[in-house]
């Protein structure tokens, strides 16, 4: 019996990705069993799948001989708490993970996986305080396509030694290896937190940050016309804080998120977008009319848009205003006549990357930028 | 006509004469950095003013099939820009301008060659300061930041040069001039920003730089405890981080680097410290206020028999004088030294601190520890006389003990000066040949001939493919001579 017998079983129709049926799901229980596994799979073409929150973000793979599951490489590692760092395999559920009064600082989504949330860069509103997980990662474990063990970074927070392939993972959509385990480093869980809400426009961001009070995150949300800002700190702190912020945008103070508090705009099935933006770029972009949602702080929104059409308007915009705009996810039958990257500076670099960790694009074919 | 004539032609032509040196003299000045005991005398020196010269003379390099290194302003502590002896030196330092401020969009733009602290002079006024403060940032460049990924006593709090970094301009090791990132945020496709800093030049040479700018603070409080002995200013350091604290730096220094930093520049720290803790909160006033207090009584909770508190930023600024200068302080009470640079998890602090006290002693020399506490990384400082047979090696072996001793505890070999030309051999210590090989995937993606900087990070090249690596290491230079450090 070969590696990929004992691994893999046979695909069902729910094994697909973006339509695409898969032929094989392995779901291995460790790194050696993933690196023999994927040793063994080198004729085949791999989709990794954590618990599917994302699955559907970026274009259809070209082919899914394998479908490698992370559901059972979970679990924390190591929680060194007086070190401020934990070690958790890449299946662990972000929401499961419990760190008694210390937190992994990642919005993720609902259920979404620790491997999943890396593999897109995927963040919420409180990257602008706490980063994203390619600012929380400090070493990580791969398998590499041609199923040899990789780890790069360590279990300290200040480290140099070596290239940072944790910034490679972190975003490469699962294009260039199967993360297996990931490092954090943490932060203390604050004592209090507070919301202000506010109708208000995305410029009063502006006035936000010149009030020095660190937020954590600063979001706005143009269907209901509100800006809203979480600070965080000691109870005395907060409450000072957030007075301030009420008193300046004349909004009120509460201890529960607006309900659209990191949420996507996007319906099911919709056409759902990411932008970046230079900050002063967010009033001009909102007040363009389109629906969107997220961070004024960092200048990370979402979108929701009917067509492609719709898609051309706002990606020009925010290209004109010296950002970018991915379509995440987008209904079958738009989705395959999308450019769902758009135009992406040092692409032939990241060619050359791609053929480095996997000479025969056999991970994720055709997922990523410039058909990568 | 040699091949490096030939170069030195096109490139006087490119340039202009003056800007292309191989007069021996001349190219004396540039044969170390900061760790001034590995020279090598380069075999060209260029001098480019642009991205477009930087991009002319890699090109030039390329097709030449000659190695080529980049220094910024030479500081490094690791001999990351040490040149190659047949390899052309491409010095950014004249690359000094500051191409944008846009604190609108908290990002500055700036060249390869600009000091780290005229970044935050150039944005103060707008109320905006640039985080990453490495010791040595009155004359570091951020161009090697860039390549070293630099930090300093602040990162604790807000992270390194590569979290502050959001675009790049580089010129690849073909000569190609491409823009990485930029202003906003999440560009798509690999972070190969994230990649490129920290590799230490051998992936190319950064000719422009966007970095994030912070807000300034509302309030800074700092304090100066004296401690006993370095297990109670552990101890304080483990209490402050455990109740919760993310202190903007907390410093440590013992009683010989104390006694170095009081000879140099008369910090006036308290007398009969066995350790001394510099903690700064910085942040919104009310915040700071209350976590101030907080950290004034774990201090004393921990022992610390005097507790200092800066009354305005003068008196801060004399508490940073004695860590600031520490490294060149030490000077003042040895006629040689090492700097070594490790990490290792925060609460092994104590045990490790006896521990190369135990190495140190067994070898007959000195070590004189200032570090960042904070995030556990070492700074010890060994001490020597050169002038006595034997004490130079017995120290180099104290030195590379620690670092044993780093990786041992689950550590790194570095925490901000970076491998360079000094620390490759440690390299298959804490990572696996198949680790390193991965690393050095990236390196054939953007350097398959292995001319950028040959001989840095990694012990031994790997083949790209069908290209074998041209690059030669620039050899093991024997030398265990005073490091002149900043």
């Amino acid at each position: 019996m070969t590696v990929l017998d004992e691994l893999a079983r046979p695909a069902t129709e729910d094994d697909t990705v973006c339509g695409v049926p898969a032929r094989l799901v392995a779901a291995p229980a460790s790194t050696a069993e993933a690196a023999a596994l994927v040793a063994a799979a080198q004729d085949l073409s791999v989709v990794i799948r954590g618990a599917g929150t994302k699955l559907d973000w970026g274009p259809p793979p070209r082919s899914v001989d394998l479908i490698i599951d992370t559901g059972r490489l979970s679990g924390v590692v190591e929680h060194a708490a007086g070190d401020l760092i934990v070690i958790v395999r890449a299946g662990a559920r972000l929401d499961e993970i419990k760190l008694g009064d210390q937190q992994l600082a990642l919005d993720a989504r609902p259920g979404a996986t620790v491997g999943g949330t890396v593999a897109t860069n995927d963040s919420g509103p409180r990257r602008l305080h706490y980063g994203t997980a390619r600012d929380l990662l400090i070493g990580i474990t791969v398998v590499r396509p041609d199923g040899r063990i990789a780890h790069s970074g360590g279990k300290v927070v200040k480290n140099v030694a070596g290239y940072d392939l944790g910034k490679l993972y972190t975003g490469a959509y699962g294009t260039l290896g199967l993360i297996t385990e990931c490092t954090f480093r943490l932060h203390p869980t604050p004592p209090a937190a507070l919301f202000v809400r506010a109708v208000a426009p995305a410029a009063a961001a502006v006035a936000v940050r010149a009030a020095r009070v660190a937020p954590a995150a600063v979001e706005i949300d143009s269907a209901t016309g509100e800006l809203a800002v979480l600070v965080e700190g000691t109870p005395a702190g907060t409450g000072e804080r957030a007075a301030t912020l009420a008193k300046l945008l004349g909004g009120e103070i509460g201890e529960i998120a607006p309900p659209w508090w990191g949420v996507p705009p996007w319906p099911a099935g919709g056409i759902g977008l990411k932008l970046g933006v230079p900050l002063s770029a967010v009033p001009e972009l909102v007040a363009s009319g389109a629906a969107v949602r997220g961070s004024a702080g960092a200048g990370v929104l979402y979108a929701a848009v009917a067509d492609i059409t719709a898609v051309e308007a706002i990606r020009g915009l925010c290209v004109r205003l010296g950002g970018h705009a991915v379509v995440l996810t987008a209904p079958p039958g738009v989705r395959e006549t999308l450019d769902m990257w758009g135009p992406v500076p040092g692409l032939a670099l990241m060619r050359r990357v791609k053929d480095q960790f996997d000479p025969g694009h056999r991970f994720a074919p055709g997922r990523f930028v410039g058909g990568i | 006509m040699n091949v490096i004539e030939a170069l030195a032609e096109r490139l006087r032509r490119e340039l202009t004469p003056s800007r292309v040196l191989t007069d021996r003299q001349e190219l004396r000045t540039y044969e170390c950095d900061g760790l001034a005991h590995y020279k090598v005398i380069p075999a060209l020196v260029a001098l480019p003013h642009t991205a477009r010269e930087v991009a002319a003379v890699v090109r030039a390099c390329a097709e030449a099939g000659v190695p080529f290194v980049a220094r910024g302003s030479g500081t490094g502590l690791s001999g990351g820009a040490l040149p190659h002896a047949d390899g052309v030196l491409i010095v950014t330092a004249q690359m000094r301008r500051i191409v944008e401020v846009a604190p609108a969009d908290e990002r500055a733009v700036v060249e390869p060659g600009v000091i780290n602290l005229q970044v935050t002079k150039a944005a103060a006024p707008h109320g905006y300061y640039y985080a990453p403060d490495p010791s040595s940032q009155q004359i570091c460049s951020i161009g090697g930041n860039v390549a070293e990924n630099a930090g300093g006593a602040h990162c604790l709090k807000y992270g390194f040069t590569t979290n502050h970094v959001t675009g790049l301009e580089i010129v690849t090791p073909d000569g190609d001039l491409v823009r990485l990132g930029g202003h906003a945020p999440d560009t798509p496709g690999y972070d190969l920003v994230g990649a490129f800093v920290g590799s230490e030049g051998t992936l190319g040479i950064a000719t422009e730089v966007t970095v994030r700018l912070t807000r300034q603070p509302e309030s800074v409080r700092t304090l100066l405890a004296a401690f006993r002995s370095t297990d109670q200013a552990g101890a304080a350091t483990s209490a402050i981080i455990g109740a919760g604290v993310v202190p903007a730096a907390i410093e440590m220094m013992d009683a010989l680097a104390i006694e170095a930093a009081e000879a140099a520049v008369a910090c006036g720290y308290p007398a009969g410290a066995a350790a001394v803790l510099i903690v700064e909160l910085d942040g919104p006033a009310a915040e700071v206020a209350e976590q101030f207090e907080q950290v004034d009584r774990l201090c004393a909770a921990s022992g610390a028999f005097e507790i200092r508190i800066a009354a305005d930023d003068a008196e801060r600024a004399l508490f940073w004088k004695g860590r600031k200068s520490a490294f060149a302080a030490v000077g003042r009470i040895s006629p040689d030294y090492i700097v070594q640079d490790g990490v290792i998890p925060r609460t092994a602090l104590p045990e490790v601190l006896h521990r190369i006290g135990d190495l140190a002693r067994a070898r007959g020399v000195r070590v004189a520890n200032v570090f960042h506490a904070g995030d556990g990384n070492l700074h010890p400082l060994v001490l020597f006389d050169d002038a006595v047979p034997g004490e130079a090696e017995r120290a180099e072996e104290a030195s590379g003990a620690i670092i044993d001793l780093c990786i041992e505890y689950g550590g790194s070999i570095t925490g901000e000066h970076g491998v360079g030309a000094d620390k490759a051999q440690y390299m298959p210590r804490m990572f696996t040949a198949d680790d390193l090989d991965t690393m050095q995937l990236l390196r054939c993606a953007f350097d398959p001939q292995g001319l950028a900087n040959p001989g840095k990070i990694f012990p031994t090249p790997r083949l790209c493919g069908e290209r074998p690596g041209r690059g030669r290491a620039a050899g093991s230079l024997p030398g265990t001579g005073a490091a002149e450090v900043f």
